[in-house]
């Protein structure tokens, strides 16, 4: 029974195997049409992967200045430096006692700016915490939590600009995602035709098998496969596609990554987006020809 | 084998075709099934297949009432049958081997076996030679061959053929008739829908007479 019905698949996959080596040219092209529809949310999306890959690095950056009260005690400030490298959100924390800075800031300025001749030290001691989470809602929480800390005058969080690029990083994930979407709905169209025209092509066929027993399974069975197939060709299409353009973008930009000191160049999991890519292809494929063929095989079934 | 008990056929907007129509068929019998066009004939033959149902009435094959049968076993009870259509029905874009293999694919049967058998019905309606021929390159005899084969390929038990010595010359027809007795000679159930006067007039074996949605008279003759 389990070889009987292993050998239908089979039988149906030869079928459509044959049928697509018949049509070559045109199988060709429908499986071309697939990989540019879905080549583009996926560039898109390496895009917006590799910029957040990117600012991850400058994120490496972000971190909260705490500026003590002038009055603070020197055990305060040294209890204060042992809370910060116990936190388990700070990496990094670099002390700037008031002094130093005085004399940091003092030298930058010309004789005769207003500011070298103030006979006190206006600035105060100051911590520069470098955070291990960068996303902006983690780096505001701590940055309130660290306001509230006694001797604490002002801690500040410069991270509204992270908070703009997470934003536009959102926005571009958005779009990938509404890219996706309607794509996947214009190959479900573009599938679903397809199928539905070699339908109407096999249509004696169908009638006559109709005719002398072949259940709708057995009708149905080819043209899902046909569906699957022309899924995966055009998902791996579209992964050479994006596999060409992203190997001539990294050759392009790599010259002038070198110019700016960097080695940036698109990185890409293509275990994953090949899986992704292919896989959704075929579902969709699957999908539109089901829709098709149960149409059709209603339509089929009214005229005779 | 096959009991028709009071069947009734109308359809859509029509007068009735069948009114009332009632017989049985033994198992391994050969019956002419005569009438002039619209007599009914084909709808009896498509009621016998399962194409279509009876308006009221039973129809038994082997014993099961195909009023009552739920549509997806129905493709299961068609493969019994093996059907000459009176227009042929054959697949003008594909060879004659792949025309007969179709019942084949349906059952699931392929590879060698399946060109074994192929084969074998080529051979028995004298085909073999044209295998890879295109249908449309065929003779009218030759096509109406060539659907015989398709139909017991599979080895159906009932074999329907309906008008298959319709546009055929005299000699061709008899060749035909020849076929289907020797179908019935090796066990299968025919049931053969004609007009044609010469092969109903040539027939040693039992004829329905169908006239105007009624059977009219069995005949009974014997060789």
């Amino acid at each position: 029974m389990m070889k009987h019905r292993l050998n239908q698949h089979l039988q149906a996959i030869r079928l459509v195997l044959a049928r697509m080596r018949r049509s070559l040219s045109s199988t060709l092209m429908i499986c071309s049409v697939i990989g540019v529809a879905l080549c583009l949310p996926a560039m898109l999306y390496v895009a917006v992967d590799n910029v957040s890959r990117a600012t991850e690095l400058l994120q490496g950056d972000a971190q909260i200045s705490l500026f003590l009260k002038q009055d603070i005690a020197k055990s305060a400030v040294t209890a204060l430096g042992e809370q910060l490298r116990r936190h388990p959100a700070v990496s990094e924390v670099r002390f700037v006692d008031r002094d130093t800075a005085w004399r940091e800031f003092r030298s930058g300025l010309a004789t005769d700016h207003p500011a070298s001749s103030l006979e006190q030290n206006p600035l105060p001691d100051a911590y520069f915490v470098k955070l291990k989470q960068t996303d902006p809602e983690s780096v505001s929480t701590l940055q309130q939590e660290m306001q509230a800390w006694d001797g604490v005058e002002l801690a500040q969080a410069d991270a509204s600009w992270i908070k703009r690029l997470y934003a536009l990083l959102q926005l571009g994930k958005q779009a990938v995602l509404a890219l996706a979407i309607l794509l996947a709905f214009a190959l479900t169209v573009i599938i679903a035709n397809t199928i539905r025209l070699q339908i109407m092509t096999q249509r004696e066929e169908i009638e006559v098998s109709k005719l002398i027993g072949a259940t709708d399974q057995f009708i149905r069975r080819p043209f899902l496969y046909a569906g699957m197939l022309y899924g995966g060709g055009g998902g791996l299409a579209a992964l050479l596609l994006l596999y060409a353009g992203i190997v001539s973008f990294n050759r392009s930009v790599a010259e002038l990554a070198l110019l700016y000191g960097s080695d940036f160049h698109l990185h890409t999991q293509w275990a994953d987006l090949s899986l992704v890519l292919v896989g959704t292809a075929v579902i969709i494929g699957w999908l539109a020809s089901y829709f098709a063929v149960g149409r059709s095989l209603a339509k089929l079934q009214q005229a005779g | 084998m096959i009991r028709f008990d009071q069947v009734r056929k109308r359809y859509p907007g029509s007068d009735e075709i069948l009114r009332g129509v009632s017989f049985e068929i033994a198992e391994g019998e050969l019956v002419l099934l005569t009438g002039q066009s619209g007599a009914g004939k084909s709808t009896l033959l498509k009621l016998m297949a399962a194409i279509e149902r009876p308006t009221s009435g039973t129809v038994l094959i082997g014993n099961q009432n195909i009023s009552k049968l739920r549509p997806a076993v129905i493709p299961y009870l068609r493969r019994k049958f093996g059907l000459v259509f009176q227009d042929h029905k054959l697949l003008y874009d594909r060879n004659c081997f792949e025309n007969v293999a179709l019942p084949l694919y349906i059952n699931g049967v392929t590879g060698s076996d399946a060109a074994k058998r192929i084969r074998a019905a080529l051979d028995k309606v004298g085909l073999l030679n044209k295998e890879k021929a295109m249908p449309i390159t065929l003779s009218g005899g030759e096509q109406q061959r060539l659907a015989i084969a398709r139909a017991v390929v599979s080895r159906p038990s009932i074999l329907i053929a309906d008008e298959p010595t319709g546009n055929l010359d005299e000699s061709y027809a008899g060749e035909i008739m020849a076929l289907f007795n020797a179908f019935q000679q090796v066990g299968v159930t025919v049931i053969v829908a004609t007009h044609d006067v010469n092969t109903i007039s040539q027939s040693p074996h039992r004829a329905l007479h169908l006239s105007q949605g009624l059977l009219e008279v069995q005949i009974t003759e014997f060789a």
